[in-house]
């Protein structure tokens, strides 16, 4: 044993990088190592930034009434921001998520208008039918190792044309009340809140509590951040795509729902800004499209500056290909802080 | 006089097509050391790795841990075996806390068996145990919470040191865990690695660095052509008689009796 002849003392053999007590990395790192706390900050203070610019251009905004239409506009982007966050964690994206929301939508109507189901099991089978779209998704990429991107390009189209050919193209109308209760509302300091917004707000909460305290939740992180030392450390990285991929689908059916009590018809063109939408409030919100990186929570502030940003030019009278021009500006810069950052917080 | 060896292998054989990887090759890891596998790509080396890990399963042959025959059908039986493995090639989730990277895959559950299905984060009892067993092994980084990536490569390595050996409780298999890291950092990683057989857990380091290999470990098995050439004493051998052997420079008959171990 003594041939090893280097004592063993006790002298750290790898020492801290600093003696200070707090954050010892930390004070030494090039400047742009700090962008990643001020990316996890950025969204929030850029809807704030946007919520008095539109204050300041039009005196409608900063109503009760307002907040309460943009709450229900955001609703639906919100909610397929949660599917969307969920794969984009894993270094996935889904381009399928608004069509299959359409999908869902014309399932529900149909099957509880003209094939007289109750409306609780057209619902179920709404979410079924979207709930296996996902899956289908995580099948073909973890399976045949498709890229995601490619993968939901092609179901996106698939789902566009079996929503158009099982509707014929037709909006369904005549709903039972059960499937627009969730756009019912309930007065709240003067305005009125629907609780399709309530069912989101508390979707976030149970995401972000599922990413941030339990096993599954850390698991997403780290097949975003290294799926093959996640693979190593025994993780089934498989499996928890799966499982990513079919939640995402559930939540599009659940956004199906809330699309088709804020309108009160099926319409099988539905979901087409909210598809990108969806995935411009992932990436306003701060979650790295290289995955492992983001907050949950930022996903549904970026859904918001999405929606605050159409509802303030619309009210200051822009038309709305500038909107469509702002969000992508948006998108772009988003983008770029991730990427600079990430340049930055690599050795 | 002999005690059971911790892991050993009898015969094995493994085939990929036509090309024979292991020739009925013998392994024998004894309690208490730092045993090195040097060879050549090729000589089979990684196959028998693969074979004691978990990550292959030998077409014939024989593995006991502590006399008892086991069969591995993936690495997760191996771990749960009590073999853990430190990798090369830094498996780690750079953006997750140390703390995390200790327990990814193994997550302390709190709250009974709600939070056992659940499957609830014991965050505070991770953070406590992850700061045992890094200064158990003297590793001086204070923050537990802070990611991984703010380490330094060698730092990195000995989170994955820390996790092998906070688990391990029969072997550390390290395969190359300096080759990613320069010089200094390659020495601290050799440090900890001393450290942990002096914990009792035995250590395989497959390692090419000839001079990592001399200085730490205690007995240095030689493979060749799918086959054990040797097991020698670095105190007893030079490193350039090694190398021969391990090239077939010189065949392992001619090396001096006491030379082996």
């Amino acid at each position: 044993m003594d041939t090893h002849a280097l004592p063993h003392d006790e002298t750290p053999v790898l020492p801290a990088s600093t003696s200070t007590e707090v954050a010892p990395a930390l004070a030494r790192e090039p400047w742009h190592f700090h962008l990643p706390s001020l990316a996890a900050l950025g969204p929030f203070l850029a809807l704030v930034a946007a919520c008095l610019f539109f204050a300041l251009q039009s005196d409608r905004f900063f109503t009760a009434q307002n907040f309460a239409l943009v709450a229900q506009q955001v609703m639906v982007v919100g909610l397929l921001a949660i599917g969307q966050t969920l794969i984009i964690l894993t270094a996935g994206i889904d381009l399928s998520c608004g069509m299959v929301m359409a999908l869902g939508g014309i399932v529900m109507t149909k099957l509880a208008v003209e094939s007289g189901l109750p409306p609780a099991l057209a619902i179920a089978c709404a979410l079924a039918v979207t709930t296996l779209f996902g899956l289908a998704n995580g099948l073909l990429v973890t399976r045949i190792k498709l890229p995601a991107f490619i993968v939901t390009l092609g179901t996106m189209n698939i789902a566009f044309a079996l929503t158009q050919l099982y509707s014929s193209s037709q909006t369904v109308t005549g709903l039972p009340d059960a499937l627009t209760a969730l756009g019912n509302t309930f007065a709240l300091g003067g305005t009125q809140v629907s609780f399709g917004v309530l069912l989101m707000l508390a979707l976030y909460v149970l995401a972000w509590l599922a990413l941030r305290e339990t096993g599954p939740g850390r698991h997403i992180y780290a097949v975003g951040n290294n799926s093959e030392a996640a693979r190593l450390t025994g993780i089934n990285v498989k499996r928890v795509l799966l499982a990513v991929y079919a939640l995402a689908g559930l939540m599009y059916g659940i956004a199906a729902l809330l699309s088709v009590a804020r309108t009160g018809v099926g319409d099988p063109n539905a979901g087409q800004t909210e598809n990108l939408d969806a995935i411009t409030a992932v990436v306003l919100g701060g979650t790295s499209l290289f995955g492992g990186r983001g907050v949950i929570l930022g996903s549904l502030v970026g859904a918001l500056i999405v929606g605050v940003f159409r509802n303030g030019l619309t009210l200051m009278g822009v038309s709305s290909i500038y909107q469509v021009l702002v969000t992508g500006i948006l998108v772009i810069l988003a983008v770029a802080t991730d990427q600079l950052s990430r340049r930055g917080g690599r050795a | 006089m002999n005690p059971v060896p911790v892991l050993q292998a009898k015969n094995l054989v493994k085939r990929y097509g036509h090309v024979t990887a292991l020739d009925g090759a013998d392994f024998e890891l004894r309690a208490g050391e730092i045993l090195a596998v040097i060879g050549d790509n090729g000589a089979g080396k990684s196959s028998l790795i693969k074979a004691l890990s978990g990550a292959t399963v030998p077409d014939s042959g024989e593995i006991r841990l502590d006399g008892q025959p086991i069969h591995f059908r993936s690495p997760s039986d191996a771990r749960r075996a009590g073999i853990e493995t430190v990798y090369q090639e830094l498996a780690v989730a750079p953006a997750m806390s140390i703390a995390e990277n200790l327990f990814l895959g193994r997550e302390l559950t709190r709250f009974g068996v709600v939070g056992r299905v659940l499957r609830i984060l014991d965050k505070r009892r991770m953070l406590e145990e992850a700061r045992a067993a890094m200064a158990d092994l003297k590793i001086g980084i204070r923050s537990m919470t802070q990611p991984v990536e703010t380490l330094s490569g060698g730092q990195r390595q000995g989170v994955a040191v820390a996790r092998s050996a906070a688990f391990a409780r029969h072997v550390v298999i390290m395969d190359e865990p300096t080759a990613a890291l320069g010089v200094k950092e390659g020495n601290m990683v050799l440090e900890l690695i001393r450290r942990v057989r002096d914990k009792g857990l035995p250590v395989i380091l497959i390692s090419h660095n000839m001079p990592h290999v001399f200085e730490i470990a205690d007995r240095i098995h030689i493979a060749r052509l799918g086959k054990r050439a040797a097991v020698v004493d670095p105190r007893r051998i030079g490193m350039s008689d090694t190398v021969a052997v391990m090239t077939g420079a010189m065949r392992p008959e001619d090396i001096p009796q006491e030379c082996l171990a």
